[in-house]
């Protein structure tokens, strides 16, 4: 079965600080591009009824995950969310198989017992997504605490969009993350929509005063510039790797689609031209592409080619898990106990 | 309940706190990824002593008191063991395990599920059970029947300190979530225990006392209940066999069935509520394995369907006794 590059770097020792070389803001510019391209052809698969269940579309917060794993090193590990198409990638994983994943084929990462909301890759880091909102903040403080009992220099991302902040689970992590200076980045993903309620409507005070109330270091960024959640993420994994313990990065996004593919008319909770402002003027990979020109880092043709790599490679991909087989009836009842 | 088990072999005896505590040690000292967190476990040995001592050989690193955050530190540890260590998550009251569920039951139990089998969550959750320790309705259910009710998980209900220790060990060396459910009321019972390393299988039932006339299938401190109800039957002829099934899931539901099939009557007695409990599950198990060979209707006996009163004149009254089993054994086999 074809397999995607791995996208993530090797392990320790950790990556070095310092500004990335044109190289590697091109990577992050392909791993973008992957997302944005097996995100559009999600949608294309559910509107085409190809895929069954629910799709949660990240297109829109692509620098997020490509910022924040692109400080990792390969064997550190993220948790995700229902959300997680674009964590999972950005994390290293291949997308036929993720494809497969979705469509519940044998071949995909979880032989097709996950499906979407519950992709895991346990061999480039990747926890497991998590349709529990707020749910993997347990793990991602438990799988912390490990790599520090172990002495392994590893850190625990945890993605989590804003509508977690409501969950008590969030805030008894964080007091213990902090308690105990485990290595862990909480992410908070602030996309403004608790499913389909606007955040102000839920969060009472600034939801950057929770973090600050637990002594977690703290950074509020505009999670559209790749440069910055990048370089921000640098710094705190590695103060992490340091021992300095946690920190908690809020960083303000928005998710282009609706909660799942299915919420079309959205005009009830947000208005066309709010989306239209923030597909027009805050695209994180149009944002991105803007940078590298004007810096000449890159041409524009080197990026076209890259986003037509990406959708060659994300057709592939979905031809691979369209045609692959279901998994034998046996399975049902394999896996439930180690 | 309180009774030492006689000697077999002039073993050592211990007490069910004992044997929990020895089984502990043994498995941290013999496993660095072994790790116990809780509220209270490292100097205050937990709120019941029965950690006592720990801390001092393990340091507290490894014996970690925790904030009062029981979904917290279940999540921790999941997430733990997932990742190469075996937490022992101490949650002090069975009660609170209600805090703890969506980390057992939507994450620990279904992580190797839903991984494809690629992740797996070796954790144990230690709790409590059992009433009439006069700590009223928050403080003394038996809840061990919500987590037998979810795949993934594995519940471990011991009755004496023989069976705590050996299958303590088992939890801790199992590469699935395992919750190991306490009677806080038998923390003094005493039994044998040797000073041998062994391990006891998960889905063994132990046949605590043979008998031909009746079949008692006992859980925790049931067993000893109807133990005690077993020797008063004797006194009036009738010889009552008690099946202790020790794991309710996995469940050896043929050791029940056989001694259903030899005495033709079964009783089920489980410190759970009653409705929709262990006592129905076995109950039925009974029924399709052992149907042509009983000679009346298999009777459960849990606690009352109500919340657990403070009143002690009142709380005595919601779960099994010797007395109460002994009458209903007797009613069972025509002995009014």
């Amino acid at each position: 079965m074809a397999k995607a590059a791995k996208q993530t770097k090797p392990k320790t020792p950790a990556k070095a600080a310092g500004s990335p070389d044109a190289e590697e803001w091109l990577t992050m510019y392909q791993q973008m591009a992957r997302i944005r391209a097996f995100e559009d052809r999600v949608n294309l698969l559910y509107t085409s009824a190809k895929m069954p269940g629910l799709a949660h579309l990240y297109i829109g917060e692509e620098a997020i995950a490509v910022g924040v794993c692109s400080a990792l090193n390969a064997d550190d590990y993220i948790t995700s969310t229902h959300r997680g198409h674009g964590h999972c990638i950005a994390k290293g994983a291949a997308v036929d198989l993720m494809f497969a994943e979705l469509l519940g084929k044998a071949a995909g990462y979880c032989k097709g017992k996950g499906g979407s909301m519950h992709i895991a890759d346990q061999d480039n880091g990747n926890l497991g997504a998590n349709a529990i909102v707020g749910g993997s903040a347990g793990i991602a403080v438990g799988a912390g605490f490990s790599a520090q009992r172990r002495g392994s220099g590893q850190v625990a991302v945890c993605f989590f969009g804003e509508g977690a902040l409501g969950q008590g689970l969030i805030y008894e992590t964080m007091n213990l993350a902090q308690l105990w200076k485990l290595p862990v980045i909480f992410v908070c993903e602030n996309n403004m929509y608790n499913e389909y309620t606007h955040f102000s409507e839920t969060t009472a005070g600034q939801p950057i005063d929770r973090a600050h109330a637990f002594g977690i270091h703290t950074e509020e960024l505009d999670g559209q510039d790749i440069r910055l959640v990048h370089e921000t993420a640098v710094r705190v994994v590695e103060r992490a790797r340091r021992g300095e313990g946690p920190a908690f990065l809020l960083c303000h996004t928005y998710r282009y689609h609706g909660h799942h593919v299915g919420d079309i008319n959205r005009e009830y909770y947000r208005s066309k031209e709010e989306e239209r402002d923030w597909v027009e003027n805050r695209d994180p990979i149009a944002l991105f592409a803007d940078w590298l020109l004007a810096e000449k880092l890159t041409d524009r043709s080197v990026l076209d080619g890259i986003e037509a790599e990406a959708k060659d490679e994300v057709e592939r991909g979905a031809q691979f898990a369209l045609d692959a087989p279901y998994p034998d009836p046996s399975e049902v009842e394999t896996n439930v106990y180690a | 309940m309180s009774t030492p088990e006689a000697g077999k072999n002039g073993a050592r005896v211990l007490t069910f706190g004992e044997a929990i505590r020895e089984a502990l040690a043994e498995e941290l000292r013999r496993d660095p990824t072994v790790f116990v967190m809780g509220e209270d476990v490292a100097e205050a040995g937990t709120a019941f002593k029965v950690l006592l001592g720990l801390v001092d050989e393990f340091g507290p690193d490894r014996v970690i008191d925790s904030p009062i955050s029981e979904p917290g530190i279940t999540g921790l540890g999941v997430g733990a063991a997932m990742t190469g260590m075996r937490p022992v998550i101490d949650i002090m009251f069975g009660d609170f395990i209600t805090l703890t569920m969506d980390q057992m039951v939507n994450q620990a139990a279904k992580i190797h599920y839903m991984s494809g089998g690629k992740l797996k969550v070796p954790m144990v959750l230690r709790t409590t059970m059992g009433a009439t320790r006069r700590s009223a309705a928050q403080h003394s259910q038996s809840l061990h029947a919500w987590f037998s009710h979810v795949p993934g998980l594995k519940v471990v209900v011991p009755s004496t300190p023989y069976d705590a220790k050996g299958l303590l060990k088992t939890a801790i060396r199992d590469d699935n979530p395992v919750a190991f459910f306490e009677d806080k009321m038998m923390y003094q019972l005493k039994g044998e225990v040797p000073e041998e390393e062994y391990t006891i299988p998960f889905g063994v039932a132990d046949i605590k006392r043979s008998g031909s006339d009746i079949t008692i299938v006992a859980t925790s401190s049931m067993v000893q209940v109807s133990l005690a109800a077993a020797e008063k039957l004797a006194e009036i002829g009738i010889e009552a066999e008690v099946v202790d099934p020790r794991t309710t899931f996995p469940l050896d539901k043929e050791t029940i069935i056989e001694s259903a099939k030899k005495t033709s009557r079964a009783i089920v007695v489980d410190e759970g509520y009653e409705r929709y409990g262990v006592t129905a599950e076995i109950a039925s198990v009974i029924a399709d394995g052992a149907f042509y060979y009983l000679d009346a209707p298999v009777k459960r006996m849990g606690a009352m369907d109500v919340p657990i009163p403070f009143s002690p004149a009142l709380e005595d009254l919601t779960v099994p006794t010797a007395d109460t089993v002994m009458e209903t054994a007797k009613a069972l086999c025509g002995r009014v």
